[in-house]
C-alpha cells in the first residue's frame, strides 16, 4: 500500500514539474496544440469525401466510422502525453540521460514516463472529443451503464495497448538505434488502420487484430456494442482483455534493461 | 554542377551507411502501401460501380506514391535550413560567394533524390511481382513511362520550390513551427496524399487539379496508371510548368527582400 | 570501501571506411572491431580517500565509472562497493552513491532550481527533517541561497555547477564520483567546487572518486593518482611519485602518457 502512496505521489510530481516547465513557454505550447489540430485535421475530411461516394461500408455509416476512428485517435493520443518519454527514449539513450536514470534508486519506468508529459496533444484530443461527439449524436446512441463503461473500458485498454507499442519501441533502443522508424507500422499505422472499423478488412485482418495486436478489441467490438448490434454483452470487457498486450512489451523492456547494463551506450 | 553531385554522392554514401534504417523505412513504406490498399479495397468491395478509378491502377497509384515518398513529401523539409534561419547561423550562408536560394534548390532536390534512388527500387521490384490487382501494374505504354518520369521530375521540382517558399517565409515569421504544419497538412490533403484527387466529388475535384498541388505527385502517379487521357495530360503539364515559374520566381523574389532583411537588421 | 578485482570490459564496434565503394561494401557485409575498455583492472580505494582517476580520452575512465555506479556489467572480474555488487541490486546501492556528470544536467531546464531538489527528495524518498537539515547546510557552505529561486537555465556554468553538486549530495551519499566536475568553469567557481568538496570530505568522510583532465584538480583535492590508459592500469602512486624535478604537473603528466604510449 504504501508503495503504491509513494508511486502515485511521485508520478504527480513528475507531472506537475513538467506542468511548470510547459508554462514558461505558454505560447509556444498553444501554437503547438493547434499545429497538433491541424497536423491531424486532413484525415478527417480524407474520410468525409469517400463517404459522399460510398453512403456505408461493411454495415457501418459514416458517423459511426468516424466514432471508431475517434477511440482509436483519442488512445493514441492519450498514450502519447503519458508515455512520450517512451515515444522519445532514443533520444535519451542516446544523449546518456538514461545513465542518471540507472544512478537513482527508483524503477526505471516511472522515471521514463515521468521525464516528459507530451500535454501539447490536447489539440489531437480536442479533435478526438469533436468526432467522438458528433458520431454518438448521429448514430443515435441512448446510454445505458454498460455503454458508458464500454467507453470507458476502451479508452482505458486502448492507451494500456498504445503506451505498450511506445515501450516496445523504446526497449528496441536498448540494442539498436537505426532503424526504428519501422515501429511507426503498429503506432502511426494503427492510426491509419483505425481510421476504419477493423471488422471492415476481413475475416483474416480481423483474426490478426483480435488476437496478435489486440486493435480490433480497443475498438471495433466495443464500437459495435456500443452501436446497439446484436453482440454479447461480454464484448464491453474485451478492450480491458487487449491488456495482455503489455506483458510481453513489459518482459521486453526488462530484458532491454539488462542488456544495456552488459553493454553500455 | 560538379559540386551538386559530389553533394549527391555525399549522401548517398551517407543513406547507404545508415543501412537499418533505409530497411526501416522500406519495411515502413510497404507496410503503409498495405494498409491503404486494404482500406481502398473495402470501398471497391462495397461498391465498384462508384469506385472513380479501375482498382489495379489505384493500387499503382499507392505503391509509386510509397516509392517516390521523399520525393514529394513536404513534411520531410530540412531542418538544417530551419535552424539556420531561427539561430542566425545563416549569416555564413550569405558570406558564400553563391546564391542562396539556388543553393538550398539543388541541395534539397539531391537530398531527395538520393533518398529516394535508395528506396524506390526495393518496393517497385517487389510490388511488381505481388499479384494483381494488389501489386504494381506495367505501365500503360511506353511513350506514358517516358511521360511519368517527365512529370515525376516536374512534380519533385514543384514540391522542392514550394518548400522552398516555406523556407523563406520563416524570415518573416516568428513561430516556423505553426507555418510549417499548416502548409504541410494542406499540402498532404490537396496533393493527393490522402486520397487521390478522382476520389473528390467532381466540382472540388475540379477546383483541385488547378491549385499548384495537384501539380506535385498527382500527375506523374495518374499518368502511369493511364487514368488520364492525352488532353489532360498536356493541361496538366503546361499547369505543373505554369506552377513551377510562378513558384520558383515568388520565392526568389521574397528570398531578395529577405536576404535584405537579414543585411539591414544585421541578423 | 571499493574493491574492483580483474575486471574486464570490452565492446564491439562497427568499422566504418570513408568512401563511396566502401560505403556500398558495409551495406551488405559489415566488420566489427573488439575494443578493450577496461583489461584486466584491479585496485582498492578506503572509505574516506580522495582519488584522482586520470588517463586520456577514451582510456576507459568512463567505464569504470559506471561499473562502479552500477550503470554497466563487467564482463569478468569482481567488483565490490562497501560490500555491495553494484550491477546486482541496482536501486539498493545506488541509495548510497552520489554522482556528478559535469558535461550533463540532472535540473530541470526551465523551473527554479529549489523544484529539482523538491522532486529528487521524493525520489530518494529522504526524511522531511533530514531534508531540510542538508539543505541547510548545503545552502550555506555553497551559497546557494540567491540560486535556489531562480531556473538552471539562467544560471551561469558555475552557479548551475554548485546546484548540481547539491543536488547529488541531497541523500548523503558515502562515495561521491565526480566526472570532470570543473570543466568550463571559471577561477573563482573552480576554487569554490574545490574549497567545498575538501571540506565535505573532511566533515563527513565521503571518499570522492574524482575524473578530470584538469591537474589543478588533482593538485588541490587528492593524494592518490590512479592512471589508466588503453584499459589497464599504469600506476597507483601519490601525487608526489610523479613529481620529478621540476616543470609543470601538466608537463609531468603530459611526460608520463609519452612514456606508456598513450
Amino acid at each position: 500500500m504504501k508503495k503504491i502512496y509513494r508511486f502515485f505521489k511521485l508520478y504527480s510530481h513528475y507531472i506537475s514539474i513538467n506542468a511548470r516547465c510547459m508554462m514558461q513557454y505558454k505560447t509556444s505550447f498553444f501554437l503547438s496544440s493547434a499545429g497538433q489540430f491541424l497536423g491531424s485535421f486532413n484525415v478527417f475530411p480524407g474520410i468525409f469525401f469517400m463517404f459522399q461516394r460510398f453512403p456505408s461500408i461493411h454495415g457501418f455509416t459514416y458517423s459511426e466510422v468516424l466514432l471508431c476512428f475517434s477511440f482509436i485517435l483519442l488512445e493514441f493520443s492519450l498514450a502519447e502525453i503519458f508515455a512520450r518519454g517512451f515515444d522519445t527514449f532514443s533520444g535519451i539513450v542516446r544523449n546518456g540521460e538514461f545513465d542518471r536514470i540507472l544512478v537513482r534508486p527508483q524503477n526505471e519506468i516511472i522515471q521514463v514516463l515521468g521525464s516528459k508529459f507530451e500535454l501539447t496533444r490536447i489539440g489531437k484530443i480536442l479533435q478526438a472529443v469533436v468526432m467522438f461527439i458528433y458520431g454518438i449524436k448521429k448514430s443515435n446512441v441512448i446510454w445505458t451503464f454498460p455503454k458508458i463503461s464500454a467507453v470507458i473500458f476502451t479508452l482505458i485498454g486502448g492507451t494500456v495497448v498504445f503506451t505498450a507499442l511506445f515501450m516496445i519501441y523504446a526497449a528496441l533502443c536498448f540494442f539498436t538505434l537505426d532503424g526504428l522508424e519501422f515501429m511507426n507500422i503498429f503506432t502511426d499505422g494503427a492510426k491509419e488502420f483505425g481510421k476504419y472499423p477493423a471488422g471492415a478488412y476481413g475475416k483474416k485482418t480481423l483474426l490478426f487484430t483480435t488476437f496478435f495486436i489486440p486493435y480490433a478489441l480497443i475498438q471495433y467490438y466495443p464500437v459495435l456494442y456500443i452501436l446497439g448490434h446484436d453482440v454479447p454483452f461480454t464484448y464491453i470487457f474485451l478492450p480491458l482483455a487487449a491488456c495482455w498486450f503489455f506483458i510481453p512489451a513489459f518482459l521486453l523492456w526488462k530484458y532491454g534493461v539488462r542488456h544495456y547494463k552488459s553493454s553500455g551506450s | 554542377m560538379k559540386k551538386y553531385l559530389a553533394f549527391f554522392r555525399l549522401r548517398s554514401a551517407m543513406g547507404l551507411q545508415y543501412r537499418a534504417a533505409a530497411l526501416a523505412g522500406i519495411a515502413t513504406q510497404f507496410a503503409w502501401g498495405f494498409i491503404e490498399i486494404m482500406a481502398m479495397h473495402v470501398f471497391y468491395t462495397e461498391n465498384t460501380d462508384t469506385f472513380p478509378m479501375d482498382f489495379p491502377a489505384t493500387t499503382s497509384y499507392i505503391w509509386l506514391q510509397q516509392a517516390f515518398l521523399v520525393l514529394f513529401s513536404t513534411w520531410m523539409m530540412e531542418n538544417e535550413i530551419f535552424d539556420s534561419i531561427v539561430n542566425g547561423n545563416i549569416i555564413y550562408e550569405l558570406c558564400r560567394p553563391v546564391n542562396i536560394y539556388n543553393m538550398w534548390f539543388s541541395r534539397s532536390i539531391a537530398d531527395r533524390l538520393s533518398r529516394a534512388v535508395l528506396r524506390c527500387f526495393p518496393i517497385l521490384i517487389i510490388s511488381l511481382f505481388l499479384p494483381l490487382p494488389y501489386g504494381l501494374s506495367a505501365p500503360a505504354g511506353l511513350q506514358y513511362f517516358l511521360l511519368f518520369l517527365i512529370t515525376l521530375a516536374l512534380g519533385l521540382a514543384v514540391t522542392v520550390s514550394f518548400c522552398m517558399l516555406v523556407y523563406v517565409l520563416t524570415f518573416f515569421t516568428i513561430s516556423p513551427q505553426g507555418l510549417r504544419i499548416l502548409f504541410t497538412s494542406s499540402v498532404e490533403f490537396f496533393a493527393g496524399a490522402i486520397i487521390p484527387l478522382p476520389f473528390f466529388p467532381e466540382n472540388i475535384q475540379k477546383i483541385m487539379e488547378l491549385l499548384p498541388f495537384a501539380s506535385m505527385q498527382n500527375v506523374a502517379l495518374r499518368i502511369y496508371s493511364g487514368s488520364m487521357d492525352n488532353t489532360q495530360i498536356q493541361k496538366a503539364v503546361i499547369l505543373q510548368l505554369a506552377w513551377l515559374v510562378i513558384i520558383t520566381l515568388t520565392g526568389k523574389i521574397l528570398c531578395y527582400f529577405a536576404e535584405k532583411k537579414i543585411t539591414i537588421q544585421g541578423g | 570501501m571499493i574493491t574492483m578485482e580483474h575486471v574486464c570490459k570490452s565492446y564491439k564496434i562497427a568499422k566504418r571506411n570513408a568512401g563511396f565503394g566502401e560505403a556500398c561494401k558495409a551495406f551488405f557485409h559489415r566488420e566489427y572491431e573488439v575494443i578493450h575498455a577496461l583489461d584486466d583492472v584491479s585496485f582498492t580505494i578506503n572509505n574516506g580517500e580522495m582519488v584522482g582517476y586520470i588517463g586520456p580520452n577514451g582510456a576507459g575512465k568512463s567505464s569504470t565509472i559506471k561499473i562502479l555506479t552500477g550503470i554497466l556489467t563487467p564482463d569478468s572480474g569482481t567488483v565490490l562497493v562497501d560490500g555491495r555488487i553494484p550491477y546486482k541490486n541496482r536501486i539498493k546501492h545506488v541509495k548510497e552513491i552520489g554522482v556528478v556528470f559535469g558535461q550533463r544536467s540532472q535540473l530541470w531546464w526551465d523551473v527554479p532550481v529549489i523544484d529539482s531538489f523538491e522532486l529528487l527528495k521524493d525520489i530518494y524518498s529522504i526524511p522531511d527533517k533530514q531534508y531540510k537539515q542538508t539543505l541547510e547546510e548545503l545552502t550555506e557552505l555553497l551559497e546557494l541561497a540567491e540560486l535556489l529561486r531562480s531556473p538552471a537555465r539562467q544560471l551561469s556554468l558555475g552557479q548551475r555547477m554548485k546546484c548540481e553538486i547539491a543536488a547529488s549530495l541531497l541523500h548523503h551519499p558515502h562515495i561521491l564520483f565526480l566526472d570532470e566536475p570543473t570543466i568550463g568553469l571559471d577561477a573563482v567557481s573552480k576554487l569554490a567546487v574545490r574549497d567545498f568538496i575538501l571540506k565535505q570530505n573532511k566533515a563527513h568522510g565521503t571518499t570522492v572518486i574524482l575524473t578530470t583532465h584538469d591537474m589543478q584538480d588533482i593538485e588541490a583535492l587528492t593524494d592518490r593518482i590512479i592512471l589508466i590508459g588503453k584499459g589497464k592500469i599504469l600506476m597507483d602512486g601519490t601525487l608526489d611519485s610523479i613529481k620529478n624535478g621540476n616543470g609543470s604537473i601538466d608537463e609531468n603528466i603530459a611526460s608520463l602518457y609519452h612514456t606508456y604510449n598513450i
